[in-house]
């Protein structure tokens, strides 16, 4: 019981924190171009305001376009939970479960976007899809190195005294890859641009306003955070406890990851352009490419 | 020769034919219902009844198929049931198509059922009887190079009707033409009989004999679903796109068998058990989602007189029930949690995984490609029902026939929520089903005795690596935080919501012709996979003067791989061959009578010399 409440907490801290990892990464990649650049606590400010905000429906949406949001974001939600971050132990944590439940929130962002009757919105639907689909089969085969060397697809049996094997540090560069499409980065997305002829994530999202706007928003935070803690929690399981035992370090422990992560994915912003739509499968052939080793070394024990 | 005709007429019982059975009626009957209404006002009265007749025999003849004991019944109802399934493809007789698709169908399965014929020959000839039970124990003792015969026959002739690739050439064809409570059936059931013979004579009968059986099944399977849901995804006829998704789905189905044969040569009898299991459960889920994606399929075309999704649009409003019904179906069949197609993909899933697991090296490589081939399907699948629902259902309507559909007849809704209720009970009470699935896979496999490890209230896996879902848990978890956010927000109180045009670049008020269209949606699709689409494209301007282009046109196609290079050259070989063979009847009678002569010459130094 005491563990079902330490996971509800951590699922809590978790999407509130979410907000904070894109605001990071906004100031570091503006400081890297010798900017000032937004406060860090903006992206708060912008779901603040937006749920202050009068919202406009288009008149050709029908209910698939008002039930989207909430549907995002309770799977985004319950995906939260698969995952561990601070508290070892969860067993609902499957990992294949995590990546279907995603592809919900995903089918019905899709959906939406074609509902308004926009062609930006079927551009962007059509693209994420066309991602997502060739996102997949790496994310899967990255998940099958690192769960061959856990013994299970659950990840709540890493626990703090784990020891990664190469293999599995490759499967995790393979899974970075594709967290980096799937929270809609550069090279493959770019979250700073309106320019329809680039956007995807933005595209589908184009026609929201007001609070389903800032559910789906947020919906975005927590999926990210959700990405990088599991990144973290594969490639360093150090600081996770296993009940309410060295909170203060496990917390920090934990922020320090998130934060390392967070800089490098800014690095990798400034540093990168955003590859042209079908190149896209040139990334993810190599990031499934990637895996497959991974696979084979987990394979021969490495 | 005396006990050919000798027959041992009987019924089988057992998990595998029981199983089969309830699949059977459990699609039968709601397109039983959804025809009352769908045959009214499209056809007479004496065709109404010449259908009811049909359909009827059908399902008959599809459920002797499954239970008899006996090789010979078996082909018999096996015939009985493609006939008749010939008759309903071509029950619209006035479209040129149907003739044509009826024709490639009846040759395709007759090419099957040669096959199957031939192998259950071989069989005959060593056990003596067609009997199953005698056949099970005779096939011990056949020889290596007769068993692989026997295997390949059969999985030729059985992969026909289930529309492996490269042989599912007919299925698009054909099961699109037939009545769309017909479809359902064919796609939902009659394609699962052949799942049934296999795993009825190769691996119940004729026991797996080699590790390469079983990766044979998995590539080929592998392949089919690849290759279906890419040509679904290129499909706009929204009938052809969900009859390729049914190539794509006996992959899937395969992937759980093809790993069982293999799990059970490489000693792992548990995991043999559980992926059978799998294959069975995502057999009996697909049944139900294109049962009723075929029968919404059917409604739209009712209400529209149109399969062409690129002039419908805007159905959600004008037929709410059949576009949630259509939603439901295409959740499922992206295997989307909490509903049933995600149950069984998690499961064939879990089952590559745990293979993964527990075998050696080059094995684990094998499995896991499998699984990404896997999930590469359920991906792109997932793009192709974005699709179909999005162009079908949302957004404004492309075409007149699509702004005056209305919703259809009660009998027709009634069917469509039956189905859509299965998916959910077969998605939220999983653990249950999936404990009985591991019996009958148990039963078939000979492992009775075998002791699978498993928990009912979620689906935990074998003890050690234990992952769970549950269900249940999940959909209450999505539930319960919809409800949260909702109520959140009324108690806010800040519902209202101003009602707006969609963004128009400050241009003017946009039309249906400013949407998306299926062949856009599908663009990145054809150029990524132009290396086995290998699509062309048309275009035409006509210009008024330099600067301004008056009309543009803009065809694409895709190139129909397995029929251009395969089917059509082998055709042509086969025609030319006929037309050399018909010299030797110019016509002439005392040539004829030559040949009579000759023949019995023949024929009597023949039984002379033997």
């Amino acid at each position: 019981m005491v563990k079902i409440i330490l996971i509800i907490l951590q699922v809590i801290v978790l999407s509130a924190i979410s907000p904070l990892a894109s605001g990071v990464i906004t100031k570091i990649k503006n400081n890297l171009r010798f900017r000032r650049g937004p406060s860090i606590f903006q992206p708060y400010y912008n779901i603040a305001k937006l749920f202050a905000k009068e919202e406009v429906i288009s008149e050709t949406a029908s209910w698939i376009f008002r039930v989207t949001p909430f549907v995002v974001l309770a799977s985004t939600i319950t995906a939260a939970f698969m995952v561990p971050v601070f508290i070892s132990g969860c067993k609902a944590g499957d990992l294949l479960l995590l990546v279907f439940l995603f592809s919900l929130g995903r089918f019905f962002l899709a959906l939406s976007a074609l509902d308004t009757g926009s062609s930006f919105g079927g551009m962007g639907s059509s693209r994420e899809m066309f991602i997502s689909s060739f996102a997949e089969p790496a994310a899967i085969l990255a998940i099958f190195a690192i769960s061959l060397n856990l013994g299970t697809t659950n990840l709540s049996a890493i626990n703090s005294l784990y020891a990664i094997k190469l293999s599995t540090i490759i499967a995790a560069v393979s899974l970075f890859m594709v967290i980096l499409a799937e929270t809609s980065r550069i090279p493959i997305d770019n979250q700073e641009t309106h320019l329809e002829l680039t956007m995807i994530h933005e595209a589908m999202v184009l026609e929201y306003s007001g609070r389903s706007l800032a559910l789906i928003e947020i919906a975005s935070y927590i999926k990210q955070i959700v990405f990088f803690s599991l990144i973290g929690t594969i490639l360093l399981p150090a600081f996770l406890s296993c009940g309410l035992v060295n909170n203060f370090t496990v917390f920090a422990g934990y922020l320090a990851k998130l934060f390392v992560l967070c800089v490098l994915v800014s690095f990798i912003e400034v540093n990168l352009a955003k590859m042209r739509l079908f190149r896209a499968i040139d990334f993810f052939s190599f990031s499934f490419v990637l895996a497959l080793i991974a696979i084979i070394m987990a394979a021969l024990g490495v | 020769m005396t006990n050919i005709f000798n027959l041992h007429l009987g019924f089988l019982y057992d998990g595998l034919s029981l199983f089969f059975l309830a699949t059977i009626l459990l699609i039968s009957i709601p397109s039983g219902i959804y025809s009352l209404g769908y045959l009214k006002g499209h056809f007479s009265k004496g065709k109404i009844l010449y259908n009811w007749f049909l359909f009827i025999l059908f399902i008959v003849s599809m459920l002797l198929v499954v239970t008899v004991n006996n090789a010979l019944v078996f082909l018999i109802c096996w015939e009985l049931m493609s006939l008749v399934s010939y008759f309903l493809v071509v029950f619209d007789e006035k479209s040129e198509k149907s003739q044509s698709a009826g024709t490639t169908y009846v040759v395709m399965t007759h090419i099957g059922t040669a096959f199957i014929t031939l192998a259950f020959l071989i069989l005959y000839k060593h056990a003596g009887s067609f009997d199953f039970g005698v056949l099970k124990a005779a096939s011990g003792t056949l020889s290596p190079a007769a068993k692989t015969l026997v295997f390949v026959f059969l999985l030729i002739g059985f992969g026909t009707k289930a529309g492996i690739v490269p042989l599912h050439i007919w299925l698009p064809q054909a099961h699109p033409q037939a009545p769309s409570h017909v479809s359902s059936l064919m796609s939902g059931v009659m394609i699962k009989t052949a799942i049934y013979g296999i795993i009825r004579f190769i691996i119940f009968i004729l026991g797996v004999g080699y590790l390469w059986w079983g990766n044979l099944i998995l590539v080929l399977a592998a392949v089919s679903c690849v290759v279906g849901v890419i040509y679904a995804l290129m499909e706009h006829d929204l009938k052809k796109l969900l009859a390729y998704h049914s190539v794509e789905n006996i992959g899937i189905i395969l992937l759980g068998l093809g790993a069982s044969m293999v799990f059970l040569k490489i000693n792992l009898p548990v995991l043999a058990v559980f992926s059978l299991a799998a294959g069975l459960y995502h057999l009996i889920n697909h049944a139900i989602f294109k049962g009723l994606l075929f029968l919404c399929a059917g409604s739209v075309y009712k209400a529209t007189g149109t399969r062409d999704i690129e002039k419908l649009g805007g159905l959600i409003k004008k037929m709410p029930y059949t576009s949630a019904a259509f939603l439901i179906g295409a959740m499922a069949i992206s295997a989307l949690p909490p509903l049933n197609g995600f149950v069984s993909e998690w499961l064939t899933l879990q089952a590559f995984f745990q293979g993964a697991l527990a075998s050696t090296s080059g094995i684990k490589v094998f499995l896991s490609l499998c699984a990404a081939a896997l999930a590469l399907t359920s991906g792109l699948a997932a793009a192709c029902f974005v699709k179909a629902f999005g162009v079908t259902f949302l957004a404004q309507p492309r075409s007149n026939k699509a702004k005056e559909a209305c919703e259809v007849s009660f009998s027709m809704k009634l069917s469509m929520c039956i189905l859509s209720t299965l998916t959910f009970v077969f998605g939220l009470f999983s653990a249950i089903i999936f404990k009985n699935l591991l019996l009958i896979s148990k039963s078939a496999l000979g492992l009775k005795a075998l002791n699978v490890n498993f928990s009912p209230n979620n689906l935990t896996l074998i003890a050690g690596n234990n992952t769970a879902v549950s269900l249940p848990l999940v959909a209450f978890m999505l539930i319960a935080f919809v409800a949260a956010v909702v109520l959140i927000f009324i108690f806010a109180g800040k519902l209202k919501a101003k009602k707006y045009n969609t963004w128009d670049c400050g241009y003017y008020k946009l039309n249906s012709r400013n949407e998306y269209s299926a062949t856009a949606f599908s663009k990145p699709f054809r150029i990524a996979f132009s290396f086995f689409l290998l699509p062309y494209k048309k275009t035409e301007k006509i210009r008024e003067s330099f600067y301004h282009v008056k009309t543009f046109k803009y065809e694409t196609f895709t190139t129909p791989v397995f029929g251009k290079y395969i089917y059509a050259p082998l055709l042509g070989i086969i025609l030319s061959l006929a037309r050399f063979m018909r010299r030797l009847q110019p016509g002439s009678i005392h040539l004829y009578i030559s040949y009579i002569f000759v023949t019995i010459i023949a024929l009597i130094i023949f039984m002379k010399a033997f």
